[in-house]
């Protein structure tokens, strides 16, 4: 079965600023809103310890704000989705509406997750980042153009430098990055080396 | 680029092409499933018509959120059992082997996969969990994954990846009386911080490391991810093969045994190994770390000041501010005799039986503080059972801990062992994270097995080497 895997070469929308270095993904989705088998429905509970009270009550968060409901360009710190591998938290933000994230860095497997759902992290410098984050802030109305063959962010006039992973960009702007096909199209030589490997030999 | 190390070899051993992303297609040795990370995965397999491609290097276990005081099917909780129901006719469909419940092998996917001697050196391994670092132990290239991952290795074998740089970390010396592989973890995630291994492998070499038992190197390696590494691992040797030759895989097949072993030895890093990386830490300085933060980074020595955090690097300032907040803990005071609730043994990090053995032969005659709770998960029905006949519930039950089925439990607070309130944990698992043990205004101290037994009989932090071991008959 073949797919059309969608190219990402541009995002664009307006942001929202998440600030703070360290946020796990067990902030970006608790535990508990885990016990599911799919991930429909999870949107409503990215942040969910950060957005509301005991009583459920909003509390004073970005993604609680009009003036960001829209956005889908979410601006972040060092170290974002830190800790737990669990897809459940880009596929949260996803559900919510984010369609890129820009960065000082990221945690390996949540890039990685990031990547399996076509969502670029692009990644500049903590003052890039900082101005960034002051500009949404002033301007949640304004539009952020994340191009990702270029490396570059343009907001307000101001285009600036981000970095995106070689292979990262290359799959999201070649349309390759659903990975199961292309993979699974290689088949003979994986039988190869799974026969090659002296523990599978061992097995037979 | 590194060259001649363990994860050269494994990963040119694993690699079946180039991918036109420049990613390596990498053959998946052991993929491990559990309750929680699995089920989309095989949906999106079956939106997409496809089988499972090698269901007999599969492997899949219940941990996450299995109950760890009433089994009894269905389980009290309706989404868990759904969870569970999903797992069962998700392997039964593609004939997967499962370590459930009633099989007597069930417990933490990082502690079954070694004891049955699943989880071998020179072999790729993944599974829906961050820690399957833990792996690494055994000299094994392992790493967490996510839920599309797990589709792709269902459906193929195999994952799409970037090769990493390997950084070295020699821990020389001896480690002195009460420090633990825990320690020395926590030392090295405060030293590199949280994100100090985005982009690398650790190896674990040295004197410190060689000595350590099985249980210890797992310790480790398991919290390599905390550290921001995805993998980590340590050489295979003597103690790995003595561990290796008693599991199911080798106990009855001593000749595999012989087979393999040339293998495991080829893949060990060569003397002349050149890496991206080098750090060394000095193991006989180290004393034992707690958490006064909520990130595993947020370490200090047991008789060293909470750092202020004006006096951190300027990126760690507000975090540190926010965790202190949290905490309720003072800068310039020490993490000793800061009280707690409860006190949780368990976790893919210390709930096995090595780790279970030396905090009983300190809770042996003592009892635990009035005002906690205190708990004890085994890793795995294995341990529990191992630890049942060998007097350890015993000691445990006697002293006033609850002695629980195997499990995740409240490392992660997915079943109903949770924090109440703002309570406060002396725990033995691996995260520290606003919200981890099930209340978001929930306070954990991470620690060794052993000071998580002492912080229950004082009912606070306490420094484990004031405290003197009763004689275990």
């Amino acid at each position: 079965m073949t797919e059309e895997i969608p190219e990402v070469d541009y995002v664009s929308g307006t942001g929202i600023p998440i600030r703070g270095n360290d946020i796990d993904t067990d902030q970006i989705i608790p535990a508990r809103f885990m016990k599911v088998v799919t991930f429909d429905g999870l949107g409503q509970f990215a942040f969910f310890d950060l957005r509301f009270d005991d009583d459920d009550e909003p509390k004073d968060h970005p993604m609680n704000e009009d003036r960001f409901k829209d956005s889908s360009v979410m601006v972040v710190n060092a170290n974002f989705g830190c800790g737990s591998s669990r897809e459940h938290a880009p596929q949260a933000l996803m559900r919510w509406g984010i369609d890129a994230i820009v960065g000082e860095s990221f945690a390996e497997i949540f890039a990685g997750n990031c990547l399996a759902l076509g969502i670029p992290t692009v990644t500049a410098d903590h003052e890039t980042i900082s101005e960034l984050q002051s500009w949404v802030e002033e301007n949640p109305d304004g539009d952020i153009d994340v191009d990702v063959e270029a490396e570059t962010v343009t907001y307000g006039g101001n285009t600036v430098d981000v970095t995106v992973d070689d292979a990262q960009r290359k799959a999201l702007v070649d349309g390759v990055w659903d990975t199961t096909a292309l993979m699974k199209s290689n088949a003979r030589a994986v039988q190869e080396t799974a026969n090659s490997l002296p523990y599978i030999q061992s097995d037979d | 680029m590194s060259e001649g190390t363990l994860y050269d070899k494994v990963w040119n051993e694993h690699t079946v092409t180039t991918l036109p992303t420049g990613q390596t297609q990498l053959f998946v040795g052991l993929h491990l499933i559990h309750e929680v990370t699995s089920p989309q995965a095989f949906g999106m397999l079956r939106e997409r018509d496809m089988e499972v491609a090698f269901p007999e290097r599969t492997h899949a276990t219940v941990d996450h959120i299995v109950p760890t005081a009433d089994q009894s099917r269905p389980y009290a909780d309706g989404a868990a059992e759904e969870m569970m129901s999903e797992l069962e006719e998700n392997v039964r469909e593609a004939g997967i082997d499962f370590s459930d419940p009633t099989s007597g092998d069930q417990g933490i996917v990082h502690v079954i996969g070694p004891e049955q001697g699943l989880t071998q050196p020179g072999m790729t391994i993944v599974c829906g969990d961050s820690h399957t670092s833990t792996h690494g132990a055994f000299g094994a290239l392992a790493f967490g994954i996510g839920t599309s991952q797990i589709r792709d290795v269902l459906a193929t074998g195999c994952i799409a990846m970037e090769k990493q740089q390997v950084r070295k970390i020699e821990v020389t010396g001896e480690l002195g009386d009460g420090v633990e592989a825990k320690d020395v973890i926590l030392e090295i995630i405060r030293r590199l911080g949280t994100d100090g291994g985005v982009g690398y492998v650790y190896e674990y070499a040295g004197e410190a490391i060689e000595n350590l038992g099985m249980e210890g190197r797992m310790s480790i390696c398991n919290m390599s991810i905390e550290g921001g590494a995805r993998a980590g691992y340590v050489n295979p040797d003597e103690t790995t093969y003595e561990w290796l030759a008693e599991t199911d895989a080798f106990r009855d097949d001593p000749e595999k045994f012989e087979k393999l072993k040339p293998y495991w030895e080829s893949v060990r890093s060569d003397d002349d190994a050149e890496y991206d990386d080098v750090v060394t830490i000095d193991g006989n300085e180290l004393e034992p770390v707690v958490t006064w933060g909520t990130t595993p980074g947020q370490g200090v020595g047991i008789t060293e000041p909470i750092p202020a955090p004006e006096d951190l690097p300027e990126d760690k300032q507000d975090t540190a501010r926010r965790a202190q907040e949290h905490m309720r803990v003072t800068p310039g005071e020490t993490m000793q005799g800061y009280p707690i609730d409860v006190a949780f043994l368990g976790s893919c990090t210390n709930a096995r039986l090595a780790d279970l053995r030396r905090a009983a032969a300190l809770v042996k005659g003592r009892q635990v503080h009035e005002d906690v709770r205190a708990m004890v998960v085994p890793g795995s029905q294995r341990v529990q059972t191992a630890a049942e006949e060998e007097g350890l519930k015993d000691v445990f039950e006697e002293a006033g801990f609850e002695w629980r089925n195997a499990g995740c439990s409240m490392c992660l607070g997915m079943n109903e062992d949770q924090l109440e309130g703002d309570e406060a944990c002396a725990s033995s698992s691996n995260r520290n994270f606003v919200g981890r043990q099930g209340s978001k205004d929930g306070r954990t101290v991470l620690m060794n097995p052993r000071m998580v037994a002492a912080a229950a009989i004082r009912g606070e932090v306490t420094d484990v080497r004031e405290m003197k071991e009763v004689n275990v008959a």
